[in-house]
């Protein structure tokens, strides 16, 4: 199938979200669709796949113009969409969630699951998925939740299987695995865009990219004749620097020190299960993990979020198992947490107002019980300038800023005062690739004036670039501790899923 | 560092220690309550369970080996724990509990048991539709706190066309109340997004406040428009011929026999058909659906009329099934013990029915009191049913998760 898409246009209010874009995508072919965060990627997609509606511009299925009102229109053109964030009821299972929909029935309307069950098998099967019909969707990993979205899609016999960030929450491992998926896919004959910001696997696999900027599309490249660096160029407007350039550490004495560690959620589980490490002065401690091995949790227990249920945590010597999130502030602690919306920022106080939310209350912004505003501008005024925050005032609601903008916000908040020790999880998740380059040399920068860097981060690029040395979480416990100049990523891949690397020499600690 | 083979000890939260240590003293005090209150009464208690057959308990020594057995069953959960027994054994106890309580009541004397449990059937069934209406609104995303409004709303119109035209042209009038007050959710919640307490609350103060209105002004004046004679119950053949069971279940009115119904089709329909899973989808993830075509507004409008029309039936029950008039505010709460029945009964059509005969039962055991001679005020019995209904709700639920996606406006783009 020929997919085109001609002049599309969509606006929300104030902004536009894809401006006169034009694509075309042939049978048997991988388009790559890359762009920043906001570029309006996902906008497009969601045209294309009934769940907007553009302004202007057409939508042509072998040369002829369709209109797709719903998700049910382009479904029945032929068009499958993977989503990033995974369309699948967590209490269903796999058969129920495949299904839905497109109901196989019997008599009265009563459902026929083992029929469904069957479909899901016999499409499984085909395509070598490997899924079992009647798990549950929330005790499965990811990466096969990933597959029962594909599945879902191929019942539909999409001809144009549509990838949101398929690969934004897989462990290395799983990456590979759904690289081989996208060529059977290819293989059977179907067309299949593939949305992403990294740079690696647009290369990869991409037969052709699509650079979107502001809405707009910037150019179209061969992955052959490009580089990484020209790409990021093209998507920033500006040369860009890729790789973190620090100097070899030299750590201090021990700053954090972590011992036995576990933490319980609500519902009972052990989401740290007994966790030791402990992070020296001027290094830089990573933690690698798949998504919800327990990283928020210990987040959370270190930054006095979340009750331990067991173990120690000592800041330079002193315990402060049982210290309140200010009494850790107050000893230096800095954090910058993975959720900035919910935990990072108030949306809706201005700019100066969220620079000064964690020392409001100290004398140098408060006289008694009245706030010294005056003093909170000038503070705010010169972290503005010095973190290189774009904003048009101080006094703007923060929620009004980028993303890239926003985390300038909290790391100048939380980076600008003497520190003992920094927690930053996900420092650069939905940043642009602009901001991230500031971001990672603030914390290096940090690093390199005494201060103990933990960083969390599902990006293991990320994670092997910036630390000193890397610990893996899998499942609450940390199942290795390794030097990230000497070790693969797809050995820290493999810890990340749970196993280990044949080669383990240097892997688990005991 | 900790290994990948290291030791693991089960750890349990904070919350769930709190927990077991609440029903650790709720079965201390029980004991208590037994031993000091309920062992005061000498003298045997009769229940009658069928004309010839009298059940006797001797009230005082029942209370006392009870007291001992709580007591030492609580000592046991908070020294050590039941573990996943503790509902059981919270559930064999205080349904040990109430038999007792009834002994103490009854001792010197004796009452028909089976009268009793007939009159909870029949007085779960406004709470067991009521949930039924609870549940298809919120398995499908809507919350839905206006039961006690459309229980109260098809009450009224039930009543005055019932008067006027018949009880089968009442019931309609009610059914058709209980769907246009769901309208009124359903536009307000889906189309416009309003918070779904905030208009559900509004549904209630308004129906309370329009029939007693209409009560005050129209029917005082007009006593023909309200009065009729409620449907007599219909004994099945067979069935009602099972001693004890046959006179409790089965000689009962319709109202009673629909509720069975409506418990059974809401169970088969929610689990096994195409419309059972489109539904639960939207509740708990409406985008999922969104996403494949499933018209997610559109059922939840679908939903939400069909559950004011159960709703619609819950409150013919007070003019036909039961006292053949309206009265103002006549269903005092009972649509909000439906919503507790629905969370009590995890919003499950079978959970909802065990939770509305238990809140049934401590109407009846009600009724039963304020004619025994147990020197309790009347107030604080008629207050009894609200308080297994808080104790029921705080104690036995716990954490319970409803539908996810219960209360959130879906929007299509």
């Amino acid at each position: 199938m020929h997919l085109e898409l001609r002049g599309i246009t969509k606006r929300f209010p104030g902004v536009i979200a894809n401006d006169n874009v034009n694509l075309t995508l042939k049978t048997g072919e991988v388009l790559c669709l890359i762009g920043e965060n906001g570029a309006g990627k996902s906008t497009l997609m969601n045209v294309l796949y009934g769940m907007y509606k553009a302004e202007e511009g057409q939508i042509l299925l072998d040369g002829s113009p369709v209109v797709f009102t719903s998700p049910a229109d382009a479904i029945a053109a032929g068009i499958g969409m993977v989503h990033q964030h995974f369309m699948l009821v967590p209490v269903f299972t796999v058969a129920e969630n495949v299904v839905l929909g497109v109901e196989p029935t019997g008599r009265l309307g009563s459902l026929n699951i083992d029929k469904a069950r069957e479909m899901v098998r016999e499409v499984s099967d085909r395509y070598n998925l490997n899924l079992d019909p009647d798990a549950i969707i929330e005790d499965l990993p990811v990466g096969v939740q990933q597959r029962v979205e594909i599945v879902k899609v191929l019942l539909r016999d999409a001809k144009v299987v549509v990838f949101d960030e398929p690969t934004a929450v897989l462990t290395p491992k799983e990456i590979i695995e759904f690289f081989e998926i996208v060529k059977t896919l290819i293989a059977a004959g179907r067309g299949v865009v593939f949305i992403t910001h990294k740079l690696k696997e647009a290369l990869s696999v991409a037969d052709r990219i699509a650079v979107l900027r502001r809405g707009q599309v910037v150019g179209e490249v061969d992955p052959k004749n490009t580089t990484e660096s020209k790409i990021a160029e093209m998507m920033v407007g500006r040369p860009v620097q890729l790789v973190v350039d620090k100097k070899p550490h030299a750590p201090g004495e021990v700053v954090l020190d972590v011992k036995d560690l576990s933490v319980v959620d609500a519902d009972g589980r052990t989401m740290v299960d007994s966790v030791s490490f402990s992070v020296r002065a001027g290094e830089v401690v990573g933690i690698a993990g798949v998504q919800g091995n327990g990283q928020t949790e210990l987040v959370d227990a270190l930054t006095g979020l979340r009750h331990s249920a067991r173990g120690k945590v000592a800041l330079d010597g002193l315990d402060i198992t049982d210290a309140s999130p200010r009494e850790r502030h107050a000893q230096g602690i800095a954090h910058v947490p993975e959720d900035r919306q919910r935990q990072g920022l108030v949306g809706g106080l201005s700019v100066a107002e969220n620079l000064v939310l964690t020392r409001y209350h100290d004398d140098e912004f408060s006289n008694g019980i009245v706030m010294d505003w005056p003093a909170a501008h000038r503070v705010a005024e010169s972290l503005i300038s010095e973190y290189d925050i774009r904003t048009p005032s101080a006094d703007i609601e923060a929620s009004t800023l980028s993303g890239g903008n926003q985390q300038k916000v909290i790391v100048a908040r939380e980076l600008s005062r003497p520190l003992r020790l920094s927690i930053a999880a996900q420092p650069t998740r939905g940043v642009d690739v602009g901001s991230i380059e500031y971001i990672h040399s603030r914390i290096i920068k940090e690093r390199d004036t005494g201060t103990a860097v933990l960083i969390v981060s599902t990006e293991l690029d990320e994670v092997m670039a910036l630390s000193d040395r890397l610990l893996v979480m899998y499942r609450g416990k940390i199942v290795a501790d390794v030097d990230p100049r000497v070790t693969s990523a797809m050995d820290v891949g493999l810890y990340m899923a749970g196993s280990r690397p044949i080669s383990a020499s240097n892997g688990i600690a005991s | 560092m900790s290994t990948v083979d290291s030791v693991i000890t089960p750890l349990i939260s904070a919350e769930q220690r709190k927990q077991a240590r609440s029903v650790g003293f709720t079965l201390v005090v029980l004991g208590i309550v037994a031993a000091f209150v309920l062992g005061n009464r000498p003298g045997d208690a009769g229940f009658k369970l069928i004309d010839s057959y009298i059940f006797v308990i001797p009230a005082q020594p029942f209370a006392r080996i009870l007291a001992l057995v709580l007591i030492a069953l609580g000592a046991a959960q908070l020294l050590k724990g039941f573990g996943k027994w503790t509902n059981v054994i919270l559930s064999i106890a205080a349904a040990t509990f109430v038999i007792s309580f009834l002994a103490w009541a009854a001792s010197g004397g004796s009452f028909s048991l089976t009268g009793m449990l007939q009159d909870t059937v029949t007085r779960s069934v406004p709470i067991i539709l009521g949930a039924i209406a609870g549940i298809l609104c919120e398995r499908s995303g809507i919350i839905n706190i206006a039961i006690e409004g459309q229980l109260l709303g098809s009450a009224f119109a039930g009543a005055v066309a019932g008067s006027l035209l018949g009880p089968w042209v009442g019931i309609i009038a009610a059914i058709a109340m209980g769907v246009g007050l769901s309208a009124i959710l359903a536009v307000f919640s889906i189309r416009y997004r309003v918070d779904q307490v905030i208009v559900g609350f509004a549904i209630n103060f308004f129906a309370l406040g329009l029939t007693s209105f209409l009560a005050a002004r129209v029917l005082t004046d007009h006593p023909d428009y309200n009065i009729l004679s409620p449907l007599r119950p219909i004994a099945l053949p067979l069935l009602s011929d099972i001693p004890v069971i046959g006179v409790v279940l089965f000689t009962q009115t319709l109202f009673v026999y629909f509720a069975y119904l409506a418990v059974g089709i809401a169970t088969w329909s929610l689990y096994h058909t195409k419309w059972g899973l489109r539904t639960r989808a939207i509740g708990e993830y409406p985008k999922a659906a969104g996403t494949l075509g499933v018209d997610v507004i559109k059922l939840r409008y679908r939903n939400v009329l069909i559950a004011g029309a159960v709703a619609g039936v819950g409150g013919a029950w007070w003019p036909i099934g039961m006292v053949g008039r309206f009265d103002q505010n006549i269903t005092n709460g009972r649509g909000f013990i439906a919503l507790a029945a629905v969370i009590f009964g995890r919003w499950k059509p079978l959970g909802a029915l065990s939770a509305a005969l238990v809140f049934g039962l401590a109407e009846a055991i009600q009724l039963k009191m304020s004619n025994l001679d147990t020197g309790i005020p009347s107030e604080f019995l008629l207050m009894a049913p609200y308080l297994v209904t808080l104790v029921v709700v705080a104690g036995f639920v716990g954490r319970s998760r409803g539908p996810k996606a219960a209360g959130q406006p879906y929007d299509a783009q």
